[in-house]
């Protein structure tokens, strides 16, 4: 089979440059009025997503990761949200875009793969209705024509006997397969960008590679951005180009995934990294848990979100942490690497204080250093 | 090969019950639960039955703790449930403190209900959002006259520190306290009798990745400080590791792997075990960069009504061959604290040639019977022998 992506009869304007970002956020805010309060759930967020580049959104639930994403796809109820700052989708505005022109770009330039299948897949309908559907509305094709080509991406995704299983209900698949079910219907269009919300976290680990490994394969193969929103730092370290960690409806460290995992200069993130066992690395060594709750984002903390629950607040002077919020800006690692902390040492705090307690097989027992294989990174990779 | 025939494999009773010594708090043997399938209509007849869990045997020592790990649909569940008598067993024993508790009625169950609690998944469906904390967590001691009525509020208060609440939330519900807070109320609850076995069915995979260290801490703290031996259900590998040392891997309702932590993630033999290690995502991957050689199983696990012939693995085993359908590989015991299925099993990339089990089963390279003399039933027992076969001789060793 073959998918051209040239070839768009929705005649949707090739972009301008194709070397710049496909995905521009620029101080996206997102504010909920309710009964009790403005929920601020996402505030002053930026990013940029380049073709064939990888985002990886880390964070807890209500930390704002999924809600700055559907953003994106405009899928916030303008009546009941409050919306500011940009995102710009190929160069193209899309707060603030009339419905008609939000719909020519959902599911078409721009689709997303939802994180709970069974629930994000219409039970009445047959899966081949489901992924022939986008495929018509956005194309001037015939119903067999439509169904032809759900045919083939079920195929593409790697559902055995996929001509007899597009007639298929969706109880009818298995977990999996309801996710690359998912998957192929995002896919229908060839979009250029793609989120995935939480793809894996309902599936077990084999299952889990099998998609994760899918979603590398087409990314290569289509050259879209894809932005993947996770809990599992397991997923980010393996997918993601760029990492994104976000706390409290803000971004608190931003750069390249290897630099932020390697490097992590907030100390958010090294609870995070702390909170994690990994299947190799000392069995007995006690997980190192972030204390307390995520914050309330009716009322968040004043200063740094992340301040009632921080270890490291008494070693910045005054009261800093509790009074004035941190800007996202480069910290001792260069331009690459942005982070939301008002200490002034995370790289020595990290390596003497934290990562001997998180990854203590990291560190040279005789010399007490990072073993260098582990822990350097190449700047020209970075 | 005739020494294997001979001794070691089929073991002696007097040796099976040398492991149910006094270290010993709960031992499976061949437990098995078949859900029946009814068919439509007025006449539901049964015509099949799922193969939910067939044939698992363990041992659990008093204080320890066993992981159960396994995809979604491998019998884990039904494994702990049948443990704790929320299901009935179709046949096996579930020997606890020496006694069969399988066949009890619901009354004889009553005194032993209190020694046996379970840990659920879901925080947010394992608690009635209609009693306030102090009446779930003091629930199970009326039931079970543990304290005097007028003492009860005290108790509860008690447990709720235990666990890390605030005691003075003892009149609240359920829906004032996030997901971890309520992961602890249920660990309260079943805290409350003081019992000697915790079946922990998945009970931090419903919790946010910091709150799941937290919890994970204070199961450790209340097994080191009560002394209480846990059977730890999980899916996530790196938790099952850092909790438990001894881990047994489910496939289709049998164990395929079993044995002490460090053999099962540094050397398993299984390649189920294998592909499920590989499969995990780790964040050192992130040092190294990119994505590591892992083993791709292909499609999805077979359906346990009608499981495939022989190993119940070779639908999506890279090394399957003949005799992988046609001889159901033992779990055999291959060291002194691990057990595997398989007639190829080895470490990654030096699997044998040779299927290993021939010479036990009595069948040649194909899985046919051939003239060797097949030891008359290898049975899996609970727990493990003091001798092995071992892979590299082919031969049975001891320790000594």
């Amino acid at each position: 089979m073959s998918i051209d992506i040239s070839e768009r009869p929705d005649g949707m304007a090739a972009p301008a440059h194709p070397e710049d970002p496909y995905l521009v956020v620029e101080s996206l805010t997102v504010k909920f009025p309710t009964h009790d309060g403005l929920v601020q759930a996402v505030t002053d967020l930026s990013y940029t997503v380049d073709r064939g580049k990888t985002l990886g959104i880390v964070g807890e639930s209500g930390s704002g990761k999924s809600v700055s994403s559907m953003a994106v796809l405009g899928l916030h109820d303008p009546k009941h949200t409050r919306l500011s700052g940009s995102i710009r989708v190929d160069g193209a505005e899309v707060i603030g875009a009339s419905e008609d022109r939000m719909r020519k770009i959902r599911g078409n330039s721009v689709a997303m793969i939802f994180q709970d299948a069974l629930t994000a897949l219409h039970p009445f309908y047959t899966i081949g209705d489901q992924i022939s559907e986008g495929y018509r509305i956005h194309h001037r094709v015939s119903k067999a024509e439509a169904k032809k080509r759900a045919v083939e991406m079920l195929d593409r995704v790697g559902i055995p006997q996929a001509g007899r299983r597009i007639d298929d209900y969706p109880h009818q698949f298995s977990g999996g397969m309801r996710q690359r079910a998912m998957i192929a219907m995002a896919l229908v269009n060839d979009p250029q960008l793609l989120i995935a919300d939480e793809p894996t976290t309902a599936l077990d680990v084999t299952v889990q590679a099998q998609i994760l490994d899918l979603l590398q394969d087409l990314q290569r193969e289509f050259n879209s951005a894809v932005i993947i929103i996770t809990h599992d730092l397991g997923v980010v370290a393996e997918l993601a180009d760029t990492t994104m960690v976000m706390y409290g409806g803000r971004a608190v460290e931003y750069g390249a995934t290897r630099e932020i995992l390697t490097h992590p200069e907030m100390p958010y993130s090294w609870g995070l990294l702390g909170s994690v066992p990994d299947v190799t690395g000392d069995a007995d060594a006690r997980l190192i848990p972030i204390p307390g709750n995520p914050p309330s984002l009716l009322n968040p903390p004043t200063g740094c979100a992340f301040h009632p629950r921080c270890p490291h607040v008494d070693k910045v002077p005054g009261d800093l942490c509790r009074t004035t919020l941190p800007d996202l800006v480069p910290g001792d690692r260069g331009e690459n690497h942005l982070k939301r902390c008002h200490l002034a040492n995370p790289g020595e705090i990290y390596a003497e204080e934290v990562l001997p307690e998180i990854a203590p097989d990291l560190i040279d027992p005789t010399t007490g250093e990072l073993i260098p294989e582990l822990a350097t990174v190449d700047p020209d990779e970075v | 090969m005739s020494i294997v025939t001979n001794s070691g494999i089929e073991r002696a009773p007097e040796d099976s019950g040398a492991s149910v010594g006094n270290d010993t708090l709960l031992e499976v043997r061949d437990l098995k639960k078949y859900f029946p399938v009814k068919s439509g209509g007025v006449i539901r007849r049964t015509v099949a039955h799922v193969q939910a869990v067939d044939g698992v045997s363990f041992t659990l020592g008093k204080g320890k703790s066993l992981g159960l790990v396994g995809e979604s649909g491998c019998g884990k569940t039904t494994t702990g449930r049948l443990i704790t008598r929320l299901y009935d067993p179709t046949s096996g024993e579930i020997n606890f403190e020496g006694h069969d508790i399988g066949p009890l009625t619901r009354r004889q169950m009553m005194p032993i209900r209190s020694e046996i609690q379970m840990i659920f998944q879901d925080p947010y469906s394992s608690l009635n959002p209609r009693h306030t904390v102090g009446t779930i967590v003091g629930t199970p001691l009326r039931v079970h006259n543990m304290v005097p009525e007028k003492k009860t509020l005290a108790r509860v208060q008690e447990l709720l520190e235990v666990v890390g609440l605030n005691p003075e939330h003892y009149n609240r519900y359920p829906s004032e306290f996030s997901g971890g807070q309520r992961q602890r109320i249920g660990i309260a609850r079943a805290l409350a009798l003081q019992p000697k076995l915790l079946v922990a069915d998945e009970p931090v995979s419903a919790l946010d990745v910091s709150i799941q260290a937290q919890v994970v801490n204070l199961l450790r703290d209340v097994q080191d400080e009560f002394g209480i031996a846990f059977l730890f259900i999980a899916h996530d590998l790196a938790i099952v590791r850092h909790f438990c040392p001894e881990v047994a891997v489910m496939y289709l309702g049998k164990i395929v792997e079993i044995g002490d932590r460090e053999t099962i993630y540094e050397h398993p033999h299984h390649p189920y075990t294998q592909a499920l290690l590989s499969a995990a995502p780790d964040v050192k991957q992130a040092a190294i960069g990119g994505r590591r050689e892992r083993i791709r199983l292909e499609g999805d696990v077979p359906s346990p009504i009608n499981p495939p012939s022989g190993c119940r693995f070779r639908t999506r085993c890279w090394m399957a061959q003949e005799i992988c359908a046609k001889q159901e590989p033992p779990l055999l015991q291959i060291g002194k604290t691990h057990k595997v299925a398989c007639h190829f099993a080895g470490e990654m990339h030096e699997a044998p040639q040779r299927p290993v089990t021939t010479g036990l089963l009595g069948v040649d390279d194909q899985g046919n019977p051939s003239n060797g003399t097949p030891v008359a039933e290898i049975h899996d027992q609970p727990g493990y022998a003091d001798t092995w076969f071992d892979l590299k001789t082919q031969s049975v060793t001891s320790s000594t």
